[in-house]
C-alpha cells in the first residue's frame, strides 16, 4: 500500500499463505475500499475464510503485507495487533458465541474487557445492539436456544457492539432460508449505510452478492479478481461468468471453480 | 532397517522436547497473565465449583469405598499377628502417603481434566477462542488461566476430603463390622501419622498433581487440532499424559520428600 492510495481501508499485498505443502495464495493482491461493501467469492477452498483471518492477524502470511487502517499487521506484536483488532469485528461462519454466557452477555463481552464503560452505560449499548438485530427480546436466552439465523444475527450483534470501523463476516448467509438471508443481508447493508462500516463479506450466495455488493473480489488459483457482480458476471472471465450463471442450475461447474475454492 | 528404527526414535525423541518446550511456553504464558492482567475471581469461582464441586461425590464415594477395602486387607493380614489395634495406622498411614494424593489426582484427572480438555478444545473448533482475539482479549487470560488455578487450588482439598472419607470408611469396616476398638483405631491412627512429614509431604503432593493436571489439560485442549477428532485426541491424551505424570511425580516426591 499505499501511502497513495488512501481511499483502501484494508489491502493485501504480494501475500503468500500456505498450510504444509498446500499453497492458498502466492500473490495475492486485493484491496477494500473504505466505507463500502465488498464481497469476497470464489469456490470452496479458494481462501477467502484466509483472507479475512490475515486482515484480523489470526494467519501470519508466509510473504507480503497486509494493511488495515494504515498498519502492516504482518509486522505487529500480539499488543499491536490487539489495538488494530480494537477497529475490527468479525462475525464466524459458526458465530463462535460462548455457550456458557446467555446473548446479552455474549454482546456484552467485548465492552465488558475494554472496560471503558460503566455497567449502565453497556447494558444500554447491548440493548441498543440487540435491537439493530432485531433480537431484543432474546438477551436472556442461552446460544443453544437460539436458531441457526438469530445466533448468526447475536454473532452480529457481537461483532458491531464496539462500533468498528470495519466489519468482517465470514459467510453469514451459508445455512440459513431464504427469509433469514434477506433479514442477514438487510441488516449488514442497514450498518453499512448508518454507521459507515467498511464490509468485508465472504459470501457463495450470488443473489444476496448481487443485492448488496458494491465491489466483488473473486479469488481463484490465488489470483484476486476485482469488479462489482455486474462486470464480473458479463465479463469475458467465462468461469466467473459461469459460477454467477450457477445460481440458477444450482451447481457450480467443476472446471470453472477449480484451483478457487473456498 | 535399523537406521530407520534409530530415525523413528531421534524422531519421536525431537518431538516429545518440542512438546516440553511449548507447554513450558505455554506455563510461561499463564504465569505471565497471572502477573500482569487483573484478576477475574468470578470466573476462578465458577472453574472451582466446575472442578472442585461437581467432584466432591465421585472423591467422596471413591475414598470411602477405598477405605472399607483397605479397612478389610489391612484387618485380614494384622489380625495374624495379634495386631489387629494399629488397623487406624496402616489406613492413616498407606492414605496420607500415597494413597490419598495419588488416587484423587486420578479421578479428578478422570473427571474434571478430561471435561477441561474437551471444553477449550470445543472452544477451538468453534472458533470461540479465536472470537476472543479478534476482540483483542487473550484466551489464556480469560479460558485457560482460571482453570488453571481452580485446578491447583482444588487438588489439595479434593485430596484431604478423599483421605477422610477413606479413614471413615475403613473405620466402618474395621471397628464397626470387624470389632476393632474405636479408640485404638483413632489413637493409632494420630500417633502413626506425622503432620510435618505426612501430611505437609501429602499436601505437596496434591498441589503438584494439581499443576501437573491443570497445565496439561490446558494445553491439551488450548492446542488441540480444531475437529472432532482433535478434540477427542486431546481429551485422551490428557487422561493418559496426567495419570503416568502424576504417578512418575509421585515417585520422585515421595523420594526427595524422605516419606
Amino acid at each position: 500500500m499505499t501511502a497513495a492510495e488512501p481511499e483502501a481501508h484494508v489491502a493485501l499485498e504480494d501475500v503468500r499463505v500456505a498450510f504444509g505443502p498446500r499453497v492458498v495464495f502466492d500473490r495475492l493482491d486485493c484491496r477494500f475500499p473504505r466505507g463500502r461493501i465488498s464481497v469476497l467469492m470464489g469456490g470452496s477452498g479458494s481462501g477467502k475464510s484466509t483472507i479475512l483471518r490475515l486482515i484480523g492477524g489470526l494467519v501470519r502470511p508466509a510473504r507480503g503485507r497486509v494493511w488495515v487502517a494504515g498498519e502492516d499487521v504482518t509486522q505487529l506484536t500480539e499488543r499491536g495487533l490487539n489495538r488494530v483488532r480494537r477497529r475490527l469485528g468479525m462475525l464466524f461462519q459458526g458465530s463462535a458465541l460462548f455457550d456458557s454466557l446467555t446473548v446479552a452477555e455474549n454482546v456484552a463481552l467485548p465492552l465488558r474487557e475494554r472496560r471503558e464503560l460503566s455497567r449502565a452505560e453497556i447494558a444500554a449499548e447491548v440493548k441498543r445492539r440487540l435491537g439493530d438485530v432485531g433480537l431484543e427480546d432474546a438477551g436472556e436466552l442461552m446460544p443453544g436456544q437460539l436458531s441457526g439465523g438469530m445466533q448468526r444475527r447475536a454473532g452480529l450483534a457481537r461483532a458491531i457492539v464496539s462500533s468498528p470501523e470495519i466489519l468482517l463476516c465470514d459467510e453469514p448467509f451459508s445455512g440459513l432460508d431464504p427469509l433469514n438471508v434477506r433479514r442477514i443481508e438487510a441488516l449488514l447493508v442497514d450498518l453499512n449505510r448508518r454507521y459507515g462500516h467498511t464490509l468485508i463479506v465472504t459470501s457463495h450466495h450470488i443473489p444476496s452478492t448481487r443485492r448488496m455488493a458494491q465491489q466483488v473480489v473473486f479469488v481463484r488459483d490465488g489470483v484476486a479478481v476485482v469488479g462489482t457482480p455486474a462486470e464480473l458476471e458479463k465479463g469475458a472471465d467465462r468461469g466467473i461468468a459461469e459460477f454467477f450463471r450457477a445460481e440458477e442450475d444450482e451447481e457450480v461447474p467443476a472446471a470453472s471453480v477449480r484451483g478457487g475454492g473456498a | 532397517m535399523r537406521v530407520r528404527a534409530v530415525e523413528a526414535v531421534g524422531a519421536r525423541s525431537l518431538a516429545f522436547v518440542n512438546e516440553l518446550g511449548r507447554m513450558t511456553s505455554f506455563a510461561g504464558h499463564i504465569l505471565r497473565t497471572l502477573v500482569t492482567r487483573r484478576p477475574r475471581p468470578a470466573r476462578v469461582v465458577q472453574e472451582i465449583y466446575d472442578v472442585g464441586v461437581l467432584s466432591l461425590l465421585i472423591v467422596c464415594g471413591s475414598g470411602l469405598a477405598v477405605g472399607a477395602v483397605l479397612g478389610l486387607q489391612g484387618y485380614n493380614t494384622l489380625v495374624r499377628f495379634g495386631a489387629a489395634e494399629s488397623l487406624g495406622a496402616v489406613v492413616g498411614l498407606s492414605l496420607v502417603r500415597e494413597l490419598g494424593p495419588v488416587l484423587t489426582g486420578l479421578l479428578v484427572t478422570g473427571r474434571a481434566g478430561s471435561a477441561m480438555a474437551a471444553e477449550i478444545g470445543t472452544m477451538v473448533a468453534t472458533e470461540q477462542l479465536d472470537g476472543l482475539r479478534m476482540m483483542a482479549v487473550d484466551p489464556v487470560d480469560l479460558v485457560v488461566t482460571p482453570k488453571a488455578i481452580a485446578m491447583i487450588f482444588v487438588m489439595p482439598l479434593l485430596s484431604c476430603l478423599f483421605i477422610l472419607a477413606a479413614i471413615f470408611g475403613g473405620y466402618l469396616v474395621g471397628v464397626v463390622l470387624l470389632g476393632v476398638d474405636g479408640g485404638n483405631y483413632l489413637t493409632s491412627l494420630e500417633t502413626a501419622v506425622d503432620f510435618d512429614n505426612d501430611v505437609a509431604g501429602s499436601l505437596l503432593k496434591a498441589l503438584v498433581f494439581g499443576v501437573l493436571v491443570g497445565l496439561i489439560a490446558t494445553f491439551r485442549g488450548y492446542t488441540s487440532a480444531p475437529t472432532s477428532a482433535g478434540v477427542s485426541r486431546a481429551t485422551t491424551s490428557t487422561v493418559v499424559v496426567a495419570s503416568v505424570s502424576i504417578l512418575v511425580f509421585d515417585y520422585f516426591i515421595t523420594a526427595l520428600w524422605g516419606m
